[in-house]
């Protein structure tokens, strides 16, 4: 409902230019131009490698490309769903089908061809249904892959005091430390799972906070949804370990629609975490998720992504498109939520993981740091409801612009007419590397109640040469130099990610925009 | 030490250094006077290799090695300095974070380990009160909201972090008043070894009162037209520029 009424502000949607062509043309001039030796650094720092781009040799078993209904229907066989599970796919899809895809975004988005794509891999084939049950069931290829990835399945190299759902594809891999979990009677699965044990819990939430009619893409994945987690944190319950979930695109040509929920019921907290990472392919890869939170009375949830899906070749070639609804309801008093993502990869992201915020005294959080770079494109933000009284919400947004990337800020703070004492703090800052790069702002506001207060900062930067030659008048050559500022730019939201998070991003970073300069 | 031959430097496409001829020796403080636009600041910038700036000709020697053709911060790390005249603001970097990332960067430089935390805080904590910064410093980000006065210290302290064995001073003097002078000056003093060399520009007598320079020289159009002893500066000071001049053309 609040997408589309986004959508309606047409003036703001913007034409952008077949950016490639034109950027192909003046950079030919360029390379003559005398400027060459000044830009270098630029040039040199947009060729950034990824780490995870190796694809893995795994049986998968994979559904023809294309969707129709009887693709809906096998998927849902396949997850030995029951019927209402089917039905709600089914309503999604044939809604989804009377729909268009929007276009109000600044973003250059290449055609999705919907039909030539397969909704459904499984790599954990040869298994019996639901996934393996223990490690010896996995094919070693798997294990090695998320080995490879940092992510030990085994609990007993895990990184302390972490519990993993490791997704491939569209199969949960494997959860561990589900049994230690389920002592306080936290409930820690792949939602596959969790439709076939937990039915009540998932039919009374699922959709609950982000229903399939929200939005084109949230049609999309409530039909064909593969796997992702499902978390339920019982009334007074803290949660003793940081639950995270590793999603891989692996298989060529398919989609990965993740659906992730996660219930924190009265006093209770968590702290959750995600990560992704996808082969370096020469075609775009979709991924379509969606993640719902709902947060009752006086509880905690901290919900933290770092995204480093492959962001495409230098020539823009490739890539993963990024396209998520997330959204929490903060249902109950005095309820908290923090979203932080550090978003480094895909070639396309658009996603805007937003607060409702119901509860009186509710209070939520949005952190963010975007970093775009070659030909990547980004457009996320948040969007803060206020409906209860005495709510609360502050927004830090950092976006990093390099290479030829565009990068948007779009958010909207809504206070209605009887959020009595709403507050919201916006701050906007946007780094520019080079002068290829576009950096933009879309701040909505539509407030209701003369006794809110909303403010908006925005602030524009550029990495300069007097800034780098400094640093290289200390012995800091430029590469690190640009490092130590853009780390420096997004500390305040890095600083907000659970300690082992903190680093792994802000190598992420430097790596993001590392060059070979020198 | 440093030995300038025959240099000339452009600035997008104009010449602002026409022959510089100039040699300092180890323990040796050089000051180098001139009117606005004369050169003083190019040369300080073409030494320390600020890639906005083109040589056209010339060479420099500096501690036996071809130093136009080494990187900036190899220039750094073989113990180059250069005090700006305007030290940038770089928001968001802590100087902790940034000294640490120079020091390291030197170590590694030298193929060696980078420095244990604890030693490198401790030699901060040494290093600050040289030019009287207190201990807010670490944590605040490089240059920014410092007054005129604060950044200028902080190049001297930085200076005394790096311990070059050639510093450059490009006006470190302007803009300060009579007390914050005084710390920078006699910050600097307590630096100072057999060993280690500096080059000051400067439009004033009143810093060299407190540096003793062993010998100064005047600037002209992008060329060195006068060198002497301290008193040369004194002379300066009394007559200004234009006694110069004057005696050129009468030549």
């Amino acid at each position: 409902m609040i997408i589309s009424e986004l959508m309606g502000h047409s003036s703001l949607w913007i034409y952008v230019r077949d950016m490639k062509e034109i950027d192909k043309k003046e950079n030919k001039k360029d390379k003559t131009a005398p400027g060459e030796e000044k830009n270098q650094f630029v040039r040199e720092v947009a060729h950034k490698k990824y780490e995870y781009g190796f694809s893995s040799n795994v049986q998968t078993e994979i559904i023809g490309c294309g969707l129709n209904e009887d693709v809906v229907r096998l998927i849902s066989a396949k997850k030995e769903e029951p019927e209402w599970m089917l039905d709600f796919r089914l309503r999604a899809f044939r809604y989804w089908q009377t729909q268009e895809q929007p276009s109000w975004a600044h973003l250059r988005m290449p055609e999705i061809d919907y039909q030539a794509i397969s909704y459904y891999a499984d790599p954990t084939k040869g298994n019996k249904k639901g996934g393996p049950s223990s490690l010896d069931e996995i094919d070693p290829e798997l294990m090695k892959t998320f080995d490879k990835l940092g992510i030990p399945l085994e609990e007993r190299l895990a990184l302390s005091g972490t519990a993993v759902d490791a997704v491939m594809d569209s199969v949960s891999v494997k959860t561990t430390f589900k049994e230690k979990l389920s002592e306080r009677g936290i409930i820690f699965c792949s939602i596959s799972e969790a439709v076939r044990e937990y039915p009540d819990l998932v039919r009374q939430y699922l959709g609950s906070v982000v229903p399939y009619r929200d939005n084109y893409f949230a049609a999309l994945n409530s039909a064909v949804f593969s796997d992702g987690s499902f978390v339920y944190i019982p009334k007074g319950v803290r949660c003793p370990m940081e639950l995270s979930t590793y999603f891989r695109i692996n298989a060529r040509n398919t989609g990965q629609f993740e659906r992730t929920l996660i219930v924190c019921d009265d006093d209770g907290y968590v702290s959750y975490l995600e990560g992704c990472t996808a082969p370096m392919r020469d075609e775009n890869q979709l991924h379509a998720a969606i993640v719902e939170i709902v947060v009752n009375a006086n509880a905690e949830v901290k919900y933290s992504t770092v995204q480093n899906w492959y962001p495409g070749d230098a020539e823009g070639r490739g890539g993963v498109l990024n396209l998520v609804t997330k959204r929490g309801h903060l249902r109950g008093a005095n309820s908290k939520l923090s979203w932080t993502q550090v978003e480094t990869g895909s070639a396309i992201t658009w996603k805007y993981p937003s607060c409702i915020l119901g509860g009186d005294n509710s209070q939520a959080e949005f952190y963010s740091v975007a970093v775009t770079n070659n030909y990547q494109q980004a457009d996320t933000g948040t969007k803060m409801i206020h409906l209860g009284r005495n709510t609360k919400s502050t927004i830090i947004s950092k976006g990093i612009s390099a290479g030829k990337s565009q990068n948007s800020y779009r958010g909207l703070v809504r206070v209605s007419p009887k959020a009595e004492g709403a507050r919201n703090y916006s701050s906007c800052d946007s780094l520019l590397l080079g002068n290829e790069c576009g950096a933009h702002t879309f701040p909505y506001m539509d407030v209701h109640n003369h006794t809110a207060i909303v403010e908006h900062e925005a602030t524009t930067s550029k990495i300069s040469e007097e800034q780098l030659f400094y640093c290289s008048q200390r012995g800091i050559p430029a590469e690190e130099a640009v490092g130590l500022i853009v780390n420096g730019y997004a500390k305040d939201v890095i600083n907000k990610l659970p300690m082992e998070f903190a680093v792994e991003a802000q190598k992420l970073l430097n790596v993001s925009l590392e060059g070979t300069v020198g | 030490m440093l030995r300038i031959k025959d240099l000339h430097a452009a600035i997008n496409g104009k010449e602002i250094l026409k022959g510089i001829n100039l040699e300092v020796n180890p323990g040796e403080i050089h000051a180098l006077m001139g009117q606005n636009g004369a050169g003083k600041s190019t040369l300080g910038n073409v030494l320390a290799g600020n890639p906005a700036y083109e040589v056209t000709g010339g060479s420099i020697i500096f501690n036996g090695k071809d130093l136009l053709a080494m990187k900036p911060e190899e220039r750094a790390n073989e113990g180059l300095f250069l005090s700006f005249q305007q030290p940038v603001e770089i928001p968001g970097v802590s100087m902790v974070n940034f000294m640490r990332a120079a020091i390291n960067s030197r170590r590694k430089y030298r193929g060696e380990e980078p420095m244990a935390a604890g030693d490198f805080l401790k030699m901060m904590r040494e290093k600050r009160k040289i030019v009287e910064l207190d201990s807010k410093l670490a944590n605040r980000s490089v240059n920014e909201g410092f007054s005129g006065g604060e950044k200028k210290r902080n190049e001297i302290f930085q200076m005394a972090m790096l311990e070059p064995t050639l510093s450059i001073l490009d006006e470190t003097d302007s803009g300060l008043d009579v007390d914050a002078l005084r710390i920078v000056a006699e910050g600097f003093n307590k630096l100072r070894t057999p060993e280690t060399s500096a080059l000051v520009i400067t439009h004033y007598q009143r810093l060299l009162d407190y540096l003793k320079p062993d010998v100064v020289h005047v600037l002209l159009d992008g060329r060195i037209v006068k060198t002497g002893g301290p008193q040369l500066a004194t002379e300066i000071e009394e007559k200004g520029f234009d006694w110069i001049k004057t005696g050129l053309s009468a030549i």
